[in-house]
């Protein structure tokens, strides 16, 4: 085995196999999370971890689930592993865990957790799932740090809590665009990377 | 054995949820105390908040509380203190706020700063998605607002979530709570050019009406009780 197709479950989702742009999952957490930098980040951080540990732990397990019960089985460790990260943020850092209190729960209804475990751990052997859950999970946070960026820079006019815009633009006129906010630009954001995406990968395109 | 077979099937199940049962409940277990300690140490922090008082580097939170809180204690809707052994610290503001306010349970705080001795009392209400509390820290007449600090569970960011920026809680400052009849009078929580032409008001959170609204229900509602309370204080002022 090359060292090229060793990586090929990392690599892809960044951009070929986008978890977001191009399966279109996980939409709903890249709306809630993305107003802001900041959570968008620490989603980040957390759903990659999440969906690496589940991913090497279904596939250890693979050749024993019951088919007919799989699913449940994928949920009661995924959300097992929620619960702890949960637990642990709140031990150790509280303040995080404070603002990001109900997105971690949103992790469990991550759609990309259960299609990553569905799709590609139950068939294959602990070292490339993990690969593919960090390169699932790193391909979601790219958009959703992209979104949250643009999102942040102009609905708030601050990038991680900071001012990027001086005083004088908005004692100039410039104002904030509340509708940055809003969860419905969250979509538009991610249709206009969708857009871009699909124009420089026309093998994309349909 | 037959991986398809009932059997096996309810076996697994059985010893998976057993062990993950196992574990969740040792990591809870293990990580409890810590955890508790965190959110004292952030009720703390908030309390202290309220009268503007905000850790420097190097202090801890535990310790800052020791130094200015001078004491803590429980009133009821009277003014009378409470001293049946209670925790002022323990009492849950958002099961009392449930309560008519005569049966309230009403704890306060004193703080001891730079700039006086100051009263600090836990507010406790609804936003949009859930619920939000604060502090208030008042002068030693009772009356005027030194501080306050707002906190939520999970407003939208961006907008009702701004209610714990101190743009939003620095309005407070100075806002009496009684108007010039001396009766009891909460701030209102307003829109621009919804200015009432009588008594204290602050600015709403532009696109975050409820969570406003829910500012101004919560004042209301958490702070009415204490009526008998600050005017005690009120006169013991006046009397110095």
């Amino acid at each position: 085995m090359n060292l090229k197709k060793t990586f090929l479950p990392l690599v892809n989702p960044l951009s070929k196999d986008n978890p977001v742009i191009v399966q279109v999952l996980g939409i709903c957490s890249a709306l809630a999370v993305t107003a802001k930098m900041e959570p968008a980040l620490v989603m980040t951080i957390s759903v990659t971890a999440v969906l690496a540990i589940a991913n090497v732990l279904i596939s250890l397990l693979r050749n024993t689930i019951p088919s007919s019960i799989r699913i449940i089985v994928q949920l009661v460790v995924v959300a097992a592993l929620v619960v702890v990260v949960d637990q642990v943020l709140k031990a150790w850092n509280y303040e995080i865990s404070k603002a990001l209190s109900v997105f971690i729960g949103l992790i469990i209804t991550n759609c990309i957790i259960m299609g990553r475990l569905e799709a590609f751990a139950l068939n294959n052997r602990p070292w490339p799932a993990f690969l593919d859950g960090i390169g699932n999970g790193l391909g979601y946070g790219i958009i959703l740090i992209i979104v949250s960026f643009f999102r942040e820079l102009f609905g708030s006019g601050t990038l991680f809590g900071c001012q990027i815009f001086p005083d004088w633009w908005y004692e100039a006129g410039y104002q904030n665009n509340g509708m940055m906010i809003l969860p419905p630009m969250a979509l538009i954001v991610v249709a206009c990377i969708i857009w871009a995406h699909r124009s420089i990968n026309k093998d994309l395109q349909e | 054995m037959n991986k398809q077979s009932n059997t096996y099937t309810i076996i697994y199940a059985v010893v998976l949820v057993l062990i993950v049962g196992v574990v969740l409940s040792v990591v809870y277990q293990a990580l409890r105390p810590q955890q508790e300690e965190n959110i004292a140490n952030d009720k703390k922090r908030q309390i202290l908040a309220a009268a503007l008082i905000t850790p420097s580097e190097g202090e801890t939170i535990s310790e800052l509380y020791e130094q200015h809180i001078k004491a803590s204690f429980i009133v009821n809707s009277k003014g009378e203190r409470i001293d049946d052994g209670i925790d002022p610290f323990s009492v849950k503001v958002d099961q009392e706020v449930k309560k008519p306010a005569d049966d309230r349970l009403l704890p306060v705080y004193e703080c001891s700063t730079d700039a006086g001795t100051k009263y600090i009392v836990p507010v406790y209400g609804a936003g949009l998605w859930g619920p939000i509390w604060g502090y208030i820290a008042l002068d030693s007449n009772g009356e005027t607002i030194y501080g306050a600090y707002f906190a939520h569970q999970g407003e939208t960011p961006g907008l009702g979530a701004e209610i714990e920026k101190p743009a939003f809680s620095t309005q407070f400052e100075g806002k009496d709570i009684f108007n010039a009849s001396g009766d009891f009078q909460s701030v209102k929580v307003v829109k621009n050019g919804q200015e009432p032409s009588e008594g204290a008001y602050v600015h709403a959170i532009s696109g975050g009406t409820i969570t406003s609204q829910g500012v101004q229900k919560m004042l209301q509602n958490s702070l009415e009780p204490y009526t008998a309370y600050f005017k005690s204080l009120e006169n013991k002022e006046k009397t110095n």
